[in-house]
């Protein structure tokens, strides 16, 4: 089992023509997602080539719209590849077809867009990941987004996470072990899904038996997360905060990553997921190595 | 800063006086002259607490407004020089109010802040009074039009004689917000002036940097660069995502996360090495070239606090090839001006291949270890040796 994606996952690209569409459609052609098709108004009727994980070449047909490519293909998931000042109309095109699962990577979308994303969500039936994430992936089954499907194979870890490479470093370090899924929830100020959704869906999902919840610095998202797990989470949870010795004042990277005044600090995100029983490492290694004994006492 | 917010208020019709901005005490009398009467001398820099700080001064006469010039750009606010003082008239409020929106990440939506007790002294009123502090929602696919501006209005409860005024503040205040991407747009204090006008005497705009890149190419000139620190002004030249911090352990990653992380393990790693620190915040993101890693290099070291530096790459869509490419490259370039070592991590996208490049070039300034704890004992050890 897994959360949000599994081989049953259909997967179109918006964006599949673009650069970094066509590149990453191609990682996960090969990692062995079914990928059905791509979406581009202005290239309907075409096709693109990739080869799949046994290197056989996959002619994927390109789509106008959404909604075609779902009537054509049967797609239940869509990875979003395309610009910034373009996202906000794709992602509303693929909530108007109702596709299950809208998975945002790209980087640098206005967050009043996403806000109104968001707004233009709620009582619709869609589920986004993102913006600014590396996606998700259910290693072994599906892969929708930019993770490398050769860091950790499957297992009963269950992690979610904001930043990308923070992801990969906490799959390569507990890889003995294997995941579930791994979900990226990205780090813009507003997403879609966010850690308490996948804490929820991981405590529903009979193979997780442990869950790692990395985040850092700024809002109160961690906090929030610890009064959730306080409340709802039977399955042990291991934490990990990035930003310890961030200086106040300084944004680090992500737009939300910044430490204002006591508000936001790892240490002060620490103490609440310590307090709901959450064991927090002070180091990626420390984490993993905190879920490792765990994992061997289960 | 303050006289930015102003121009932004202006051109979306809030009520506000722009005043004069200047960047000597001489400008700063001509400006008083040319007010007339009364006027306020204030610091411009973007930072809060200015008045706490001696950057907001009330002056009688011109020559007071050179004196209190003079006293305020010599001054230094929250680490920030303050480089520009705005003279305006000074017009004593009858009334502050405070009014803001903002961008509520916890709640996934907007949030419209008001208070009619109090405007500067609103964190106090928070404190002391929270029912005086109205919070009201907004929903990002409705907005404020002019009858949620008008409930707005009522909820905070501005009083009879600036109520219409108030109303159309805040659609247009709302307009300066949507229209201009912000994430916060703050009056402090929304004052009632002599004649029941109501005025922003004071105010914030943050601006969303996403949005500014894709629709405002005119938010460019609210950029003031001799602020910016001249490494972190080079760095934002060569478009990278560059923080200077005050340690000796320079850094260079990929991805927010991992690089936040490496300042932690580096600063770790740093007490069993004389208490050594990051001397700096580095993401050159994804998928960066051996030209990205290159510049990277080149700041870094030109930081004279830096005595050793840490590379710490997990590639996902970087790969690690074209990161040793740059190491190397940048290497050759500067040649005999490269003094300090490089401890290099390297791990996932083409590992094998980035490792090999290292190996070949063995450059005696480079030291390549496996894992990013040992990597970081042995940057911090390198710093102070």
């Amino acid at each position: 089992m897994s959360i949000y994606l599994n081989k049953d996952s259909k997967i179109i690209v918006q964006g599949i023509t673009g650069g970094m569409g066509a590149k990453h459609t191609a990682l996960m052609m090969d990692s062995g997602a079914t990928i059905v098709g791509g979406v581009n108004a202005r290239k309907a009727g075409t096709t693109v080539t990739h080869k799949d994980a046994t290197g056989t070449d996959v002619e994927l047909p390109v789509f106008g719209t959404v909604a075609e490519a779902m009537k054509e293909t049967g797609a239940n998931v869509s990875v979003l590849f395309v610009p910034p000042a373009f996202t906000k109309d794709a992602a509303i095109e693929a909530i108007d077809a109702e596709i299950p699962l809208i998975v945002v990577i790209t980087e640098g979308v206005p967050v009043q867009d996403t806000a109104e994303v968001w707004s233009y969500l709620q009582g619709k039936s869609t589920r986004m990941i993102g913006p600014n994430c590396p996606g998700i992936i259910t290693p072994g089954e599906s892969l929708a987004g930019i993770t490398p499907h050769t860091i950790a194979g499957k297992g009963p870890v269950g992690l979610v996470s904001k930043s990308g490479t923070l992801t990969y470093q906490m799959m390569y370090e507990l890889r003995d072990f294997g995941f579930t899924t791994a979900i990226g929830i990205g780090g813009d100020p507003i997403v879609g899904t966010t850690h308490i959704d996948a804490l929820q869906a991981f405590e529903d999902d009979p193979d997780t038996k442990l869950i790692v919840m990395i985040g850092e610095i700024g809002g109160d998202a961690e906090e929030r997360a610890a009064a959730y797990i306080k409340d709802n989470i039977t399955k042990p949870v291991v934490g990990y905060v990035a930003g310890f010795t961030a200086p106040e004042g300084k944004t680090m990277g992500h737009a939300g990553a910044i430490v204002s005044g006591s508000a936001g600090t790892a240490a002060a995100k620490q103490e609440a997921l310590e307090a709901v029983g959450v064991k927090v490492g002070k180091t990626p290694s420390a984490t993993a190595a905190l879920a490792r004994e765990i994992l061997q006492s289960l | 800063m303050e006289y930015q917010a102003k121009e932004l208020f202006a051109k979306h019709g809030v009520t506000t006086t722009l005043g004069v901005v200047v960047e000597t005490p001489e400008a700063a009398k001509a400006a008083a002259e040319q007010l007339g009467g009364v006027t306020v001398v204030k610091a411009q820099v973007k930072a809060g607490g200015r008045g706490k700080a001696g950057g907001v001064k009330i002056a009688k006469t011109p020559d007071e407004a050179f004196q209190y010039a003079t006293d305020i750009l010599n001054l230094t606010i929250k680490d920030l020089p303050v480089n520009r003082v705005l003279i305006t008239p000074a017009t004593p409020p009858e009334e502050e109010y405070y009014f803001s929106f903002l961008l509520d990440r916890s709640n996934r939506q907007y949030l419209c802040i008001a208070s009619v007790e109090g405007g500067v002294e609103i964190e106090e009123v928070a404190k002391t009074n929270p029912d005086a502090v109205k919070k009201i929602a907004i929903d990002p696919g409705k907005g404020v039009d002019a009858v949620k501006a008008r409930e707005i209005a009522t909820e905070a409860g501005f009083p009879e004689p600036v109520f219409e005024q108030a109303v159309v503040m805040i659609e247009n205040l709302y307009k300066v917000f949507v229209e201009e991407d912000a994430t916060l747009v703050e009056v402090n204090p929304l004052a009632r002036l002599a004649g029941d006008k109501l005025e922003a005497l004071d105010g914030k705009v943050s601006l969303d940097e996403n949005a500014s890149e894709v629709r405002h190419p005119d938010h460019e000139h609210f950029e003031i660069s001799d602020e910016a620190d001249p490494l972190e002004a080079k760095a934002k030249a060569l478009g990278l995502n560059y923080v200077k911090l005050d340690g000796a352990v320079g850094i260079i990653g990929n991805g927010a996360g991992l690089v936040m992380s490496t300042l932690d393990v580096v600063a770790y790693a740093g007490e069993n090495h004389g208490g050594v620190k990051p001397a700096n915040f580095l993401d050159i993101g994804g998928g960066a070239n051996a030209e990205v890693m290159a510049n990277g290099l080149d700041v870094i070291l030109n930081d004279a606090q830096v005595k050793s530096v840490f590379v710490n790459v997990f590639g996902g869509i970087t790969a690690c090839d074209e990161v040793a490419k740059g190491i190397v490259g940048a290497l050759e370039l500067l040649g005999d001006a490269a003094t300090k070592p490089l401890v290099v991590r390297l791990d996932g996208n083409n590992v094998e291949l980035g490792r090999q490049i290292l190996a070949d070039a063995n450059h005696p300034l480079v030291t390549v270890v496996d894992t990013m704890d040992g990597a970081a004992d042995k940057a911090a050890e390198l710093a102070n040796a």
